[in-house]
């Protein structure tokens, strides 16, 4: 009678955990089992770090509820020995234990960290099968916007808004930046984030192993209408693909500068939307800053700034790289300066023309030579010298 | 969107009457509430005349033990805005799906979002901390109060007036769109043009400087002002992890507040710091912040070690297992903690040996963590526990840290780190190793030190329904959040549109609502207390069969703490004295020289605020004006001689006396 009311307590139990189960089996839990070959390998490195230091956490946490039981204040069986603090055999292990434990965990991190690199070139499509060599990725460029993605294909020309295709088993090379703010890249299903960054680029390489549509989502807060920047990512077939990629160039529409500055505008919740083409080089115009006329790219801008800048004058002349401020979302600051721009540099030829009219005193008043990235260093300027030895030469004064 | 054309007026700035945000009932409702309740304590306090008492006893103190308490009162009180920040969310999230928006909007649902993350840690989190060391570490060291009596007094009220700028932000204007952290270029002027961000700045540069002088304060009161006997070596634990912890202040605030400033030249004059154009790098503040913000946890952390240590080791009645080890791990704990901040931003394209190393040194930090879960595991090992609400929350801490700390190790694995970083999985981690850290140590520590601050104990029942609530709640509200982490889904969402999420929402939704109920019960607990303190009195100092020197003076203790400089011959010197029968002295009491009190800390902390609520709202008139007055009254409290006085041996005898009348009683 006792057995079965037991054995019917069990069944109880039983029973209840099935609608938690229900739960979790309706669940998805999509990073424990993705689709492509790079987040299968992340999910394989959670699940072994996991495992690893569960051979610690557990005997940890059975330790604990064990010593509270067995000391408690009330068992005056338990031995007690108020003045034992020390045991060095104990503190060795106490130590030991969760190095040895972290000296895996590091070997694996590291040679994880290497190989999942989001930068590093894919050489494997799936477990045991290696990229072929003639077999080049699919390049896709994605612009993170005020709120919603733009996917660009170079090769293809298309661009789409807020769904992303891709073929099956063909690694995929993407170039990531931003417009505005950062977010964060991801498609669980996939491989891991990377952010997007307004003018900088980040790359993450990836393959998608199983056909099906998947969800994609900034991952990193970038205002009003974050929740609503997702996308749909689907992984195709070739043929698939090929009609996808058809089926954009039949909607038409050229994704040019003036297409892309209204695209870029502020929206929220935005539909899917095709180009049939994009202007080329429109990504690296984004990702420099100098998509709308008149502005200098950042790449042109630092190679200036290599050279030394652009002297006086370009201190004047901040218009052209002027950005985020007056145009975007915001304000000024109250105490910023206004953007100004200095109409025109005279050139070489109308410098020398000036110089030939002036008066004969034309010599500069400041004879100190000119500092600056790529220029001589002042003390040095009469010659270069030939060798270390000589430059010490130079640099003490002689006392023979 | 307010444009480069927002008015703006000599007299108010950019301050108008649609800054108060009347069309927003849940904030009228809210601001009803307060200012019902406000009116209702400011009616009491002038029914009873109480404001003298505040003033003289408490506003103007410069006694350690009263600024603890009033560190503490800040802690809780923001504790009840922060949670109700979070049960809002937890609402919202548990509402949005299948077509609903929700409740809020989402220009109210990312203030809120921000506001919970900024409250809970600088104005919850780090006064409560700040709050026990000012209480205990003086007591500890058997000194009679700390370095710079003065500095004290103004390091609370100005991470006050950082807290009542805060509050501010809620009728006047708006708190920051950006997250806790207000990454640029999301926080820079271009996208944040509104007041929000400025709040949030000037809110932690004002409660800022409040907390670095206090952790110059207390490095000075534990270096030096120790009592004879006591080595480094033989300093409690709490008094180590306090030193430590404050050298991470120390060393960390001022980083936070030189990238604060820079934010804040991007925002005021227009510099690039951190914009996009003109060469900015937002990267380099996600770098800064993190130099701040990552030793920041172990601020909070370590102090919480540390009251886990005392009452391990009180309550096992056992001497604490290997002090040396835990002292040498709070140590490598306090250096590493420098080492790892990267490990926040694995995802910003570091390249794979930077991550790698940056996961592998964080991996490494809990290698002197779990040191300290054995030591305390050892400590109860071969004890006599009994348990008493503070072992209770320890015994829990134990049980629910290490899983924290498990998912925290498991973040540092970069590969890990890409699929995991901004999900509710991290969400899940972090509150994880801060509520099952850092709050249940705060309430062991509350608990325990409640008697000696009080001279009565905390209701035992109520204190056990607060704890069940907690640790129920926390896993209710939580567990949810690492199985939604693990579906993908990110953080500082406001709608879904997975209709399977939301029983994981409503679960946690529950959760956070038995966490609810553990906030009342532990208010309650105080409440009820208060009422039959004549029945938890403790006269005799030492409720607990402490361990420490705070417990060998009376409850609450004098102003001067101890009426002879006690000396100390071992670890536990309280235990050490007791068993070598030591003798109150009786007699041969002398004047005892004190610090007086002075209103030049909550005069300095008011005007702090009002210049940072004038530029906030570019109010320049009266940021100038305030400025100015700040610099003055500093200049005049330096002319003011009168800042000590002597304690009568009179009184030292009388108050002496009166405990050892009631010592005899309790004997008796």
């Amino acid at each position: 009678m006792a057995l079965r009311k037991v054995g019917a307590l069990n069944r109880l139990r039983l029973a209840a955990l099935i609608p938690m189960l229900a739960v979790l089996g309706g669940c998805n839990l999509v990073v424990m089992s993705p689709a492509g070959d790079v987040a299968a390998q992340q999910r394989d490195l959670v699940v072994i770090s996991t495992v690893l230091m569960l051979i610690i956490i557990i005997p940890v946490m059975a330790l604990t509820v064990f010593f509270a039981w067995r000391y408690r204040a009330a068992n005056k069986q338990a031995t007690y020995e108020p003045d034992w603090d020390h045991s060095t055999g104990l503190e060795l292990i106490i130590w030991a234990a969760p190095l040895l434990i972290i000296i895996c965990l590091g070997a694996l991190t590291w040679m994880g960290t290497h190989l999942l690199d989001p930068y590093r070139k894919l050489d494997r499509i799936a477990a045991g099968r290696p990229v072929p060599a003639a077999m080049k990725p699919l390049e896709v460029e994605v612009v993170a916007l005020d709120w919603k993605w733009l996917f660009i294909y170079p090769e293809q020309g298309i661009a789409v808004v807020n769904e992303l295709a891709a073929p099956l088993d063909r690694p995929i090379h993407f170039r990531i930046t931003s417009s505005s703010v950062m977010n964060s890249f991801y498609i669980p299903a996939l491989a891991g984030q990377i952010y997007a960054m307004p003018a900088m680029q980040t790359r993450l390489h990836a393959v998608i192993n199983k056909a099906g549509r998947y969800q994609g989502f900034s991952a990193n807060y970038s205002g009003a209408g974050f929740s609503g920047m997702r996308f749909g990512f689907l992984g195709l077939s070739e043929g698939d693909f090929d009609a996808w990629v058809a089926k954009a160039k039949e909607a038409g529409g050229t994704l040019d500068r003036a297409a892309y500055l209204e695209l870029e505008r502020p929206s929220e919740n935005v539909p899917v939307k095709f180009f049939a083409a994009t202007e080329p080089s429109l990504f690296d115009a984004i990702r420099n800053l100098c998509v709308q006329p008149g502005k200098m790219c950042m790449n042109e801008m630092m190679a200036l700034d290599a050279k030394g800048g652009l002297g006086l004058a370009g201190i004047h002349t901040t218009l052209p790289l002027a950005y985020d401020k007056y145009t975007r979302r915001g304000g000024e600051a109250p105490f910023g300066a206004q953007p100004s721009y200095i109409a025109s540099i005279c050139t070489i030829e109308e410098a020398k023309a000036m110089l030939a009219q002036a008066p004969a005193d034309t010599t500069p008043r400041d004879l100190t030579p000119m500092r600056g990235l790529g220029l001589p260093l002042p003390a040095l300027t009469s010659r270069r010298p030939q060798s270390f030895s000589e430059l010490l030469s130079q640099a003490r004064p002689s006392n023979s | 969107m307010t444009s480069a054309s927002a008015p703006h007026s000599l007299l108010f700035g950019r301050l108008t009457l649609e800054s108060i945000p009347i069309h927003e009932p849940i904030l009228i409702a809210t601001f009803a509430v307060v200012a019902l309740g406000g009116l209702a304590v400011v009616g009491a306090l002038t029914y009873f005349k109480l404001w003298g008492y505040l003033w003289r006893e408490w506003f103007t103190s410069v006694d350690h033990k009263k600024i603890g308490i009033m560190y503490m009162v800040l802690g809780l009180i923001m504790l009840l805005r922060g949670f109700a920040d979070a049960i809002m969310m937890r609402i919202q999230q548990a509402m949005a799906f299948n077509g609903s928006e929700g409740y809020l909007n989402a220009h109210h649902y990312d203030q809120i979002f921000t506001a919970h993350g900024v409250i809970m840690i600088f104005f919850v989190a780090m006064p409560l901390v700040t709050g026990l060391m000012n209480y205990v570490v003086p007591l500890q060291i058997g000194a009679r109060d700390v370095s710079f009596p003065f500095l004290n007094n103004f390091s609370f009220w100005m991470t006050t007036a950082g807290a009542v700028l805060v509050m501010m932000s809620l009728f006047i204007g708006e708190f920051a769109r950006t997250g806790w952290l207000a990454y640029p270029p999301l926080s820079g002027i271009a996208y944040s043009p509104d007041p929000g961000v400025d709040y949030y700045i000037w809110a932690l540069q004002v409660a800022g400087v409040g907390t670095t002088l206090s952790g110059i304060n207390l490095i000075c009161t534990i270096v030096k002002m120790r009592c004879p006997g006591m080595t480094l070596m033989k300093m409690p634990v709490f008094t180590w992890t306090s030193l430590c912890t404050n050298i991470l202040i120390v060393a960390t605030f001022p980083v936070l507040t030189a990238v604060l400033a820079l934010l804040t030249l991007d925002r005021y004059v227009g510099t690039n710091f951190f914009t996009n154009d003109f060469g900015g790098n937002p990267m380099m503040y996600v770098n800064l912040i993190w130099i701040w913000g990552h030793p920041e946890v172990y601020i909070l952390i370590l102090p919480a070690f540390g009251i886990f240590s005392e009452v391990t080791s009180t309550f096992s009645g056992k001497r604490l297992f290997g002090y040396t080890s835990m002292v040498y791990a709070t140590v490598v704990i306090t250096i590493l903690s420098y080492l790892v901040w990267l490990h926040h931003f694995f995802t910003m394209g570091s390249g794979a040996s930077v991550n790698s190393f940056f996961g592998i040194t964080t991996m490494i930090i809990s290698i002197p963590t779990g040191a300290k879960i054995f030591n305390w595991l050892f400590t109860m090992y071969r004890g006599r526990i009994r348990f008493e609400a503070p072992m209770m929350w320890t015994i829990a801490f134990m049980l629910t840290f290490v899983i924290g700390g498990m998912t925290g190790v498991l973040l540092a694995v970069p590969p890990a780190d890409f699929v995991l970083h901004n999900s509710l999985f991290l969400v899940a981690h972090f509150h994880n190793v801060i509520i099952g850290g850092v709050l249940y140590g705060l309430f062991a520590g509350m608990i325990y030190w409640f008697p000696k601050a009080f001279g009565f104990r905390l209701h035992p029942l109520l204190g056990k329904f607060s704890f069940w609530f907690w640790v129920v709640g926390f896993w209710f509200a939580f567990m949810p959040l690492y199985i939604l982490g693990l579906m993908g889904v990110t953080r500082r969402m406001r709608v879904f549109d997975d209709p399977s999420l939301q029983i994981w929402f409503v679960i946690a939704g529950v959760g956070a609502f038995l966490i609810l109920l553990g906030i009342v019960c532990f208010l309650a607990q105080i409440a009820y207390s208060i009422w039959k303190r004549d029945e938890l009195r403790d006269v005799t100092g030492d409720p607990w069969n402490g361990r420490t020197l705070e417990w060998a003076t009376s409850s609450p203790p004098p102003a001067y703490n101890f009426a002879f400089t006690p000396v100390v011959h071992d670890n536990d010197a309280w235990t050490d004295m007791k068993r070598r029968g030591y003798v109150r002295p009786l007699d041969g009491f002398r004047p005892i020289h004190m610090p007086k009190n002075t209103a030049t800390g909550i005069v300095l902390a008011g005007i702090s605020a009002a210049l940072g609520f004038a530029l906030i709202w570019h109010i320049w008139w009266l940021a100038a004006v305030s400025f100015a007055v700040i610099v003055v009254t500093a200049i005049a409290h330096s002319f003011n001689y009168h800042r000590d006085f002597y304690i009568p041996a009179e009184e030292v005898v009388q108050a002496e006396d009166e405990r050892t009348s009631l010592l005899a009683g309790s004997r008796a």
